[in-house]
């Protein structure tokens, strides 16, 4: 089983990423679970997301303690929470920067930076990564294929084919900026 | 049809394909998302029903007596405070035999204010003359919602059910759910026909004072009633495997690795699922561990608990309630149905989880440990 | 009599109340001087148990059967035509 978690600050849309990760594994053919960290929201404030993907059903309900992937929306959340609390050694870590982090507080990690901002900047015209990151996730990982999240994005955004367009748009992207 | 979506969304759709007449409700944390996809599907128009938006659980469930007296098939859902400004209509309701169908979205109870999961809510309205059901997933949560209508309108029952699932912890997940197609539901669920039902054209009277000479008498139909259900409640899941190829145990309890297990975890909602990772665990390392899912926790099903746990060497009870200045509520009735049978494990009382404290895989394992190691009764609060 | 135990204590019979006639349990008896009545229908409006019949407008004597002989009549009658009697049983 492989358990995610996504840091970042209320209203960057942390919990849709998950959902919509969630969603993406099962057209994969894949077993899913995605959840928020229960608690009360505030824009701006840190939060967390987590998602579950397994070949068999997810039963557990506990939360995410030794996540194997960490997803940062916004760089600025390193100085504000601990993004690598309780992840295993050598795992992943996808963030959203526009510089590579400096220092080596992710020295005994594999960090991947994307500047999935420029990005949503571009297509959004605002900074909207929730999306767009999911395509570097696809890419480093290959658990989720781009056409599952295409396909998740379609479901999630239904009857609004612009914003379903720009956003697939974004994915590819930021898909194609890992390397 | 198959799709990955919140357990509000899947509890949301159950409904929809029950087709209640009338829906009063009142939005309350974690139960929120319930209404607010039903109403959804209302202002598609994809559900033709009477969603009303009360001022209060109190006239919410007010007014589902109010429909369900009509006629009408009558569903609402709540949570925490809200159940507990409901109680003392919660008990009219079962008492006018209504056989109103509502969701609990577990959550703890003020002070300190907590809107997180624990059963405190749902457990004190114990007593009230609802049936009460306990579910572990996203999907358990669609087709007992679909189940409670017909066990609740049954002849044989006719009273309330609450369909309870935790917040947050259930309500808020996103999984994958088989959604039943409309005209299989329609074929396993008839259309509501109330014993009786006010009407201009024919008037009754409801609700009337019971005197000493009759109120016993009423209270024990709904004790027979509560009898009887235990039948009807079996009955309904088999089925349900029958039309839909899903079932839970018996309906009233679920065995997982139970026929030869000496160590049993007893727990209800969803710290079943995290119960059964830690079982194969230590079944993989040679443990004759098992779980007893209670799923009907009123009425009790005594029977089949002696049944599944008389052979067992010690018996977890994991409570997410306490009763002051006494034990966990599943435990004491545990207990107490144990109290005449001829063979009995021990039986050891964990209370966990309450206001959202998370029960991690180390929890259960921990207790499976505990209760191999104690002769005597162990009774703990896992912090 | 035996009543019938509906679940949910229906009453399918409703309006029941005619069978039971309350006019015994009256120890005080209104006493009504129809030459002082004004037919104003106040005692009429008050009546909590429906026990003055009325007629084109016009009450009628009391109906003993259901009367309990409360006295709101005769408080309520500006007329003063309504007096209470010790019931002769």
């Amino acid at each position: 089983m492989l358990e995610i978690r996504i840091h970042g600050r209320g209203g960057q849309g942390s919990v849709t990423a998950a959902q919509i990760l969630a969603i993406s594994a099962f057209h994969d053919g894949k077993q899913s679970q995605a959840f928020p960290r229960f608690g009360v929201e505030r824009r701006g404030a840190p939060v967390e997301a987590f998602c579950r993907i397994d070949d068999t059903p997810v039963h557990v309900r506990s939360q995410v303690y030794n996540p194997d992937l960490v997803l940062i929306l916004e760089p600025s959340l390193l100085e504000a929470v601990d993004v690598t609390a309780g992840l295993k050694k050598g795992s992943n870590i996808i963030i959203n920067t526009s510089k590579p982090i400096a220092g080596n507080k992710l020295a005994n990690f594999k960090v991947f930076n994307v500047d999935a901002s420029q990005v949503a900047l571009e297509i959004f015209k605002a900074d909207i990564v929730n999306t767009a990151i999911l395509g570097a996730f696809a890419k480093v990982t290959g658990i989720v294929s781009l056409k599952a999240i295409n396909k998740a994005i379609d479901e999630r955004f239904e009857g609004r084919p612009r914003i379903i367009e720009m956003n697939k748009e974004a994915v590819r992207r930021v898909y194609e900026q890992v390397n | 049809m198959k799709k990955v979506t919140e357990a509000s969304q899947a509890v949301a759709e159950a409904v929809r394909l029950c087709r209640p007449g009338v829906i009063p409700v009142y939005p309350i944390t974690p139960q929120t998302h319930i209404p607010e996809r039903i109403a959804d599907f209302v202002n598609n128009g994809e559900f033709d029903c009477e969603l009303i938006y009360m001022e209060s659980e109190h006239s919410a469930i007010s007014a589902a007596i109010g429909s369900s007296a009509g006629g009408a098939r009558t569903y609402t859902a709540t949570a925490s405070q809200g159940l507990a400004l409901m109680h003392e209509i919660l008990h009219i309701v079962s008492g006018m035999r209504l056989p109103v169908v509502m969701n609990v979205a577990n959550r703890a109870l003020s002070a300190p204010i907590n809107i997180w999961n624990d059963h405190q809510d749902s457990i004190s309205a114990r007593d009230t003359g609802w049936i009460q059901l306990y579910v572990e997933s996203s999907q358990e949560a669609l087709d007992t919602t679909i189940m409670a209508f017909r066990i609740a309108e049954d002849k044989n029952v006719m009273l309330p059910i609450m369909v309870c699932l935790d917040g947050f912890t259930l309500s808020h997940v996103y999984e994958p759910i088989d959604i039943p197609d409309q005209k299989k539901v329609d074929n396993f669920l008839p259309k509501f026909t109330p014993l009786f039902k006010l009407d201009p054209k024919a008037p009754v009277t409801m609700g009337p004072v019971g005197f000493p000479d009759t109120f016993m008498d009423f209270k024990k139909q709904q004790q027979d009633a509560f009898d009887a259900s235990l039948n009807i409640i079996k009955k309904t899941n088999s089925g349900f495997k029958k039309d839909f190829e899903r079932s839970y145990g018996d309906g009233l309890v679920e065995g997982y690795m139970l026929d030869d297990a000496d160590y049993v975890f007893v727990g209800m909602g969803t710290i079943c699922g995290t119960a059964r990772v830690v079982i194969d665990t230590m079944r993989k390392k040679g443990n004759k561990v098992g779980m007893l899912k209670l799923k009907c926790f009123r009425p009790f099903p005594e029977k089949e608990i002696i049944d599944s746990l008389s052979k067992a060497k010690a018996v977890a009870v994991f409570d997410r309630a306490v009763s002051f200045g006494h034990k966990g509520p599943v435990f004491s009735e545990i207990a107490s149905a144990f109290c005449q049978a001829g063979k009995r494990p021990v039986l050891h009382s964990f209370i966990a989880g309450l206001g959202g404290r998370d029960v991690t895989l180390d929890h259960i394992e921990g207790a499976f440990s505990r209760i191999k190691k104690e002769k005597l009764p162990v009774s703990e609060w896992l912090m | 009599m035996v009543i019938k135990l509906n679940p949910g204590a229906v009453i399918t019979t409703p309006g029941n109340s005619v069978e039971n006639k309350t006019g015994g349990w009256r120890s005080l008896r209104p006493v009504w001087d129809k030459k002082k009545c004004t037919q104003c229908m106040i005692c009429w409006t008050y009546c909590p148990d429906i026990s003055i019949p009325q007629k084109d407008g016009k009450r009628l004597e009391t109906d003993f059967d259901f009367c309990k002989g409360c006295g709101i009549c005769k408080q309520v009658c500006p007329f003063h035509a309504i007096i209470m009697e010790k019931e002769k049983k």
